[in-house]
């Protein structure tokens, strides 16, 4: 699906990615774990193809990317929504760029909005919603448009406890019906842990770490003794780092 | 809200009122003529008279404030967007922008005639810097990740004007066009005084000379009510294009 080798990027002298290589299988997902600053939000926009990298390729299905893919699906860090447009017209508007007729976006994003759970917002403006209303509507927003790879970074981190698993459920639950391949960048580790095949640990741009993650797709997997051994690993792994 | 406002504009009115009768009263000369007086003559004049002079100073206003909208935000565009322009343009702006062009209206006369030409020229350009400064700013401050989320889901091109860069400055242009309109009738009053035998400022200084007050206070209240239309249309616009800022206000008053 994607394949990622020898990234790098710098702004203006400062080096943000460094060195990247990582593949994700079809239908397979990948977390990214780092603290704040290292680079995740950069690697995402370097993926969806919004920056160009200084060095190195992304491959996805074999092409190389260098623009924007239209079935690459991105969620970025502040959800991306647009204050001055409605949850409907906000959802539309990747569809409204491809030229489908109205009927046809009407339909789709009542669909997807139905999905999300979300109808009867439709005629709101982000600023009247809860956190995890909009993120649900930036969900739609990115699956309305159908795509067979998704890019989160950090979605879930402004939400509360709840609502945060209810919207990881929500993910694994697409990603099993569709067989999405996602990428999904966290600075949490029990959201890596459940929604990570692999997971990568991220420091000053380099992946430091790259373990595989044999319970993922577990719905039940928080429950789990091997769960919570997956996540001290992890936590070891991290802290062990700072060490250095 | 729209209702709210409107009683807010009945209240302002009776004040105004109130204080002009009291006013009438104390002078008791023919200076001050009673609101009652004026009214009448107001209604009694309104088609004949009045409604051709409000008409071609709403003409001159409306040209004038389009055109510093269209050119203005073109440049406000320019100057945002493209660094290198803005370090050409900006030290000219600023160099401008503080000059009191009403000075220029004789000089804008001899370059493009008595007609109306110079009156709208001047008011465009008492409008423009604003429009510029204003929309250079707002289009800096745009947060650059709506460029990437726009991008994300394949806007490109003029669309991204379209989706992201015109919503997200209107706001603020709308708040300069309110901030310039009114310094825009001063000027225009000023400027009907000089080659023009229509225009709402030609007909209040006429009736002066003439020393018709009456006359003169009904032309003050015509031009009053022109500008109260133009804040009104502009109000319109806002609650129409922008009402996503109110709704986001009001979030944070909640929060808060
Ligand atoms: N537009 C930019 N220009 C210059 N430096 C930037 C820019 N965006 C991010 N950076 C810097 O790059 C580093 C990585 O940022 P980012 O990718 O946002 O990290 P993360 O998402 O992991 O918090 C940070 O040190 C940040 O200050
Ligand atoms: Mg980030």
């Amino acid at each position: 699906m994607i394949k990622v080798s020898n990234l790098d990027f710098s702004y203006q002298n400062e080096k943000v990615v460094e060195n990247i290589n990582f593949s994700i299988k079809e239908g397979k997902s990948l977390a990214i774990i780092g603290p704040s600053g290292c680079g995740k939000s950069t690697l995402i926009y370097l993926l969806a193809g919004l920056l160009k990298p200084d060095e190195g390729v992304i491959k996805i299905n074999g092409n190389i990317i260098n623009n924007i893919r239209k079935k690459t699906g991105v969620i970025l860090q502040n959800y991306g929504l647009f204050p001055w447009k409605t949850v409907f017209d906000n959802v539309a508007l990747g569809l409204k760029v491809r030229d489908y007729d109205k009927n046809k976006i009407d339909d789709m994003v009542k669909n997807a909005l139905e999905k999300m759970g979300i109808s009867e917002l439709h005629n709101k403006f982000p600023a009247e919603l809860s956190g995890g209303q909009n993120q649900r509507v930036a969900i739609a927003r990115s699956l309305v448009l159908n795509p067979d790879l998704l890019l989160m970074d950090e979605p879930f981190s402004a939400l509360d406890a709840l609502t945060r698993e209810e919207m990881q459920n929500l993910i694994l639950k697409i990603h099993k019906e569709n067989n999405l391949s996602y990428l999904i960048v966290t600075h949490n580790i029990d959201e890596a842990v459940f929604l990570g095949q692999e997971i990568a640990v991220m420091k000053e741009g380099k992946f430091i770490h790259m373990i595989d993650n044999p319970y993922f797709g577990d719905i039940k997997l928080r429950e789990k003794e091997e769960f919570f051994e997956l996540c001290k690993e992890l936590r070891v792994m991290m802290s062990e780092d700072d060490l250095l | 809200m729209i209702k709210r406002s409107r009683l807010n504009t009945l209240y302002g009115a009776i004040f105004i009122i109130a204080i002009w009768w009291l006013m009438h009263l104390f002078y008791s000369s023919s200076v001050i003529p009673s609101p009652y007086i004026v009214i009448i003559n107001f209604f009694n004049k309104l088609l004949p008279v009045l409604i051709p002079h409000i008409a071609m100073s709403l003409y001159r206003i409306i040209t004038a404030v389009l055109l510093a909208v269209i050119v203005g935000i073109s440049i406000g565009l320019l100057t945002g967007v493209n660094e290198k322009v803005d370090q050409f343009f900006s030290p000219v702006i600023y160099l401008l922008y503080p000059i009191p062009k009403i000075a220029f209206l004789p000089l804008f006369m001899l370059l493009f005639g008595l007609g109306n030409s110079s009156k709208i020229i001047l008011i465009m350009v008492i409008v423009i810097f604003q429009i510029i400064v204003t929309t250079r700013d707002s289009v800096k401050n745009i947060n650059p990740e709506y460029f990437y989320s726009a991008r994300s889901v394949g806007v490109k091109g003029w669309k991204i004007y379209r989706h992201v860069i015109f919503p997200a400055i209107l706001p603020q242009i709308l708040t300069a066009l309110r901030i310039t309109v009114g310094t825009s009738i001063a000027v225009l009053f000023y400027a009907e005084n000089f080659a023009t035998q229509y225009g709402i400022g030609y007909y209040i200084m006429n009736s002066w000379i003439m020393v018709n007050y009456v006359d003169m206070f009904t032309g003050i209240l015509a031009i009053s009510i022109l500008g109260l239309l133009i804040f009104q249309v502009i109000d319109l616009l806002e609650e129409k294009y922008c009402h996503w800022v109110k709704v986001g206000n009001q979030e944070e008053r909640e929060i808060r």
